[in-house]
C-alpha cells in the first residue's frame, strides 16, 4: 500500500545521495519533498504541512544536517522534533471545580465517539479519581441515543439523567445540574448530539447549553481517521465554544492520525485522551511524542534516530 | 446539494486568477485536490499527467486547460469503463440480500434506514436484520429506523451471535416473501482480525442459504475520513468482496475525494451518497457532479 514509513522513504532517497560525500541544497529539497508527501499521506492538513516544511527546511539546510554524516537520520530527527514540539506536552488532567459538580460537555461531529467517550470518562473518573459522575443524555435527535447512553450507564452501574426526546437539550442540561447537586454527584458529563460544524442552529444550541451550565471542560471528540477537513471542524467548534481540550478516538485502528497535528495546530488546545477501543476501559492519556512517531510511520523512526 | 454546484463555474474562478499555466497554477490545483482528500499519490500522478498534456497539446491559456482537468478526473474515476451511474443490484422476482459493512460510526445503520425507505417507496417489500448485537442501543436504533420506514426488523437480544441473527433474517425474509433483506452489522476497524473473520462468517451464512447472495456488499465510508479509507476499502474487500460504496456525510464540508483513489486502485464504485440524517437524505452517486464538488470550498475561500 501507499503507506510506507517516512524512515523508509528517506532511506530510499538517501541511497541516491550517498557516495557523493556532501549533502547539497538540492538533496535537502528532495528529502523535504519526501517529508511533505509522508505528512500528507498521514492526513496532516496541507496548510499545516506547508508551515512545517518551511521550518524543517530552514533547520535542515542549516549546519546540523549539511555537515552530518547521516543526513537522512538527521532530517528525521528534525522532523520529529518539530512534530513533537507542535503537539505539546502530555496533559491528561481533568478540571476540578471548587464548587461541585464539575461539568464536562462532549461535542463533535456525528459518529465521532462522544457517547462512548462519555461512558469511558465516567469510568475513568470513578476508577482513578474516586468520583461519582452523573451522565446526561442531551442527544434528543439520533434514534436511540438516550437508550445507548442508558445502556452504558447500566454497564457501568452509574445513573443517567434523561428527559426523553421531546425536551429541549438546554433544559435537560440545566435540570441535570440541579439533580447532581441534590444527589451529591461531583461530576456531570453531558453527552450532546453529533452535529456538523456548519449547522448554525445546532451550533447555537451548544452555545446555549454552554452559557446555561458553564462547563469546566468542553471536549471536542474527533475521529482519528479524519482527513483534511479536521482543521475546519476543529476551528469552527473552537471559535464558537472555546474548547478546553480534545479527545481523539479510534486510535486502535491503523490510521496514521495526522488529524491530531492539524487540530493542535489550528486550535492550540491540548489533546487530552485517546480512545483505544469500543470498551469502556479503553481510554488512555494522550502521548504527543508517540503520536509524532505514529504520524511518521511508527517505531522505525525511533530506532533510526538512535543510530544517528 | 454541495456536491452539485457547477464545476465549470468553480474552475472558471481558478482559471480567471491565473492567466498563465505556471508552477503556481499547478501548485494551487494540487492543494485544491489534496484538501478534498483525493489520494496523495493520485493527485501527484494527475498533476504530472496534466503537465504532460499541457505540453503535448501546447496549451498556453488556462481557459483551455479547464476541460483537460475535468476529463482527467472523471477518467481517473471511470478508467476504461463506460461513464454510467452504477445502480444497486436488485433482483426481480427473487430475494435480494444486501450486506452492509464498515468501520465504527460511519453511518451504516442510518443508511440502511434511508435505503429501506427508498426501496419501499419503489414498491419493494423490505426486511431488516439487526446484525449489530454489540454496540449499546444498536438494535433499538435500527428498530426506530424500521418504524420510520415502515418495514419489519428481525432481531435477537444484545450479545447474541450476529451470524445467527442474519440466519433468522433470511428465514423471515423468505417466509414473508420479501423482495429485499438488508443486513446491519456492527462497526469494526479493519485491523481487528477477529472481527473481520466474524464478518466473513456472516457472509458465508448468507452465501450458503441463498445461492448468488449477497447481491450487494455495501461498504459505508464517512466522507470526513482521509487516506485511511483506502485501507478500509482494501481490507473489507478482502473479507467480504465489497461491491459498492455508500459515501456518507457529504452534507458537511468534507469532500470524500479518496473514493477517486479507491475506484482507481480497487475498482469499487460509489453507488449511493448520504446527505443528511433524515430518511430522504440518500441519493444516487453521480461521478461528474462529485468531481465538480471537489473544488467548491477552496474557491469559495479565495472569493471571500
Ligand atoms: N474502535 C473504536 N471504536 C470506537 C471508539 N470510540 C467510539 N467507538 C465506536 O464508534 C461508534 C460511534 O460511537 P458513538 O459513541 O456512538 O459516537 P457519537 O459521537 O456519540 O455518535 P453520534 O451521537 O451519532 O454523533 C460506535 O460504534 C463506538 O463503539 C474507539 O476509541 N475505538
Ligand atoms: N450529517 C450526516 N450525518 C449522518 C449521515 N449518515 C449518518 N449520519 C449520522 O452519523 C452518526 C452515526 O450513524 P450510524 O448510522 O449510527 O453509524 P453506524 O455506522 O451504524 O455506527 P456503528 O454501528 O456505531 O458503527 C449518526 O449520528 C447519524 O445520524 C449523513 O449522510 N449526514
Ligand atoms: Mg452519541
Ligand atoms: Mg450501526
Amino acid at each position: 500500500m501507499a503507506f510506507e514509513g517516512l524512515a523508509e522513504r528517506l532511506q530510499n532517497t538517501m541511497k541516491k545521495i550517498t557516495g557523493k560525500g556532501k549533502v547539497s541544497e538540492q538533496d535537502v529539497k528532495e528529502m523535504t519533498r519526501e517529508v511533505r508527501l509522508a505528512l500528507l499521506e498521514a492526513d496532516v492538513n496541507f496548510k499545516v504541512v506547508k508551515d512545517l516544511i518551511k521550518r524543517i527546511k530552514e533547520r535542515a539546510i542549516g549546519q546540523e544536517v549539511m555537515e552530518s554524516l547521516t543526513p537522512g537520520q538527521q532530517v528525521i530527527k528534525v522532523v520529529k522534533d518539530e512534530l513533537t514540539e507542535l503537539m505539546g506536552g502530555e496533559q491528561s488532567r481533568i478540571a476540578v471545580s471548587d464548587r461541585p459538580p464539575t461539568v464536562i460537555m462532549m461535542v463533535g461531529l456525528q459518529g465521532a465517539g462522544k457517547t462512548t467517550t462519555t461512558g469511558k470518562l465516567a469510568n475513568h473518573l470513578r476508577k482513578n479519581h474516586n468520583r461519582s459522575p452523573l451522565l446526561v443524555a442531551c442527544d434528543v435527535y439520533r434514534p436511540a441515543a438516550i437508550k445507548q447512553l442508558e445502556t452504558l450507564g447500566t454497564q457501568l452501574n452509574m445513573p443517567v439523567f434523561s428527559m426523553g426526546t421531546e425536551a429541549n437539550p438546554v433544559d435537560i442540561a440545566k435540570q441535570a445540574i440541579e439533580k447532581a447537586k441534590e444527589e451529591h454527584h461531583d461530576y456531570v458529563i453531558i453527552d450532546t448530539a453529533g452535529r456538523l460544524h456548519v449547522d448554525t442552529d445546532l451550533m447555537d444550541e451548544l452555545e446555549q447549553i454552554k452559557t446555561t451550565v458553564k462547563p469546566d471542560e468542553i471536549f471536542l471528540v474527533v475521529d482519528a481517521m479524519t482527513g483534511q477537513d479536521a482543521v475546519n471542524v476543529a476551528e469552527s467548534f473552537n471559535e464558537q465554544l472555546d474548547l478546553s481540550g480534545v479527545v481523539l478516538t479510534k486510535l486502535d485502528g491503523d490510521t496514521r492520525g495526522g488529524a491530531a497535528l492539524s487540530i493542535k495546530a489550528v486550535t492550540n488546545k491540548p489533546i487530552k485522551f485517546a480512545g483505544m477501543g469500543e470498551k469502556l476501559d479503553q481510554l488512555e492519556a494522550f502521548h504527543p511524542e508517540r503520536m509524532a512517531s505514529r504520524i511518521l510511520g511508527m517505531g522505525d523512526v525511533l530506532t533510526l534516530i538512535e543510530k544517528a | 446539494e454541495k456536491t452539485r454546484k457547477s464545476f465549470s463555474g468553480r474552475i472558471n474562478d481558478l482559471i480567471a486568477r491565473y492567466r498563465k499555466i505556471d508552477e503556481d497554477f499547478f501548485e494551487e490545483l494540487e492543494e485544491v485536490l489534496i484538501s478534498a482528500d483525493v489520494g496523495v499519490m493520485t493527485v501527484m500522478d494527475l498533476i504530472d499527467e496534466l503537465k504532460m498534456e499541457v505540453k503535448r497539446q501546447n496549451i498556453k491559456d488556462t481557459k483551455e486547460v479547464k476541460d483537460v482537468i475535468s476529463e482527467k478526473l472523471v477518467e481517473i474515476y471511470y478508467g476504461e469503463d463506460d461513464e454510467e451511474i452504477e445502480e444497486i443490484n436488485i433482483k426481480e422476482n427473487e430475494l435480494t440480500v444486501i450486506l452492509v459493512v464498515g468501520v465504527n460510526g460511519v453511518g451504516k445503520t442510518t443508511s440502511i434506514g434511508k435505503l429501506a425507505h427508498q426501496l419501499k417507496n419503489d414498491g419493494k417489500k423490505v426486511v431488516l436484520a439487526a446484525g449489530d448485537t454489540f454496540r449499546a442501543g444498536a438494535i433499538d436504533q435500527l428498530e426506530i429506523w424500521g418504524e420510520r420506514a415502515g418495514v419489519d426488523v428481525i432481531k435477537q437480544h444484545e450479545g447474541s451471535d450476529p451470524a445467527a441473527v442474519i440466519f433468522d433474517g433470511i428465514k423471515a425474509a423468505k417466509s414473508r416473501e420479501a423482495d429485499v433483506l438488508i443486513c446491519d452489522t456492527a462497526g469494526r476497524l479493519q485491523n481487528k482480525v477477529n472481527l473481520m473473520n466474524e464478518l466473513a462468517k456472516v457472509k458465508r451464512v448468507i452465501e450458503r442459504e441463498i445461492p448468488g447472495a449477497p447481491h450487494e456488499v455495501l461498504l459505508v465510508l464517512d466522507s470526513t475520513t482521509g487516506q485511511n479509507a483506502l485501507n478500509q476499502a482494501k481490507t473489507f474487500s478482502e473479507a467480504t468482496d465489497v461491491t459498492g460504496i455508500v459515501l456518507t456525510k457529504l452534507d458537511g464540508t468534507a469532500k470524500g475525494g479518496i473514493v477517486l483513489a479507491i475506484r482507481h486502485e480497487l475498482n469499487i464504485p460509489v453507488k449511493l451518497v448520504g446527505l443528511g440524517e433524515q430518511m430522504e437524505d440518500l441519493q444516487q452517486f453521480d461521478a461528474n457532479a462529485f468531481v465538480y464538488g471537489l473544488f467548491a470550498d477552496m474557491l469559495e475561500e479565495e472569493e471571500a
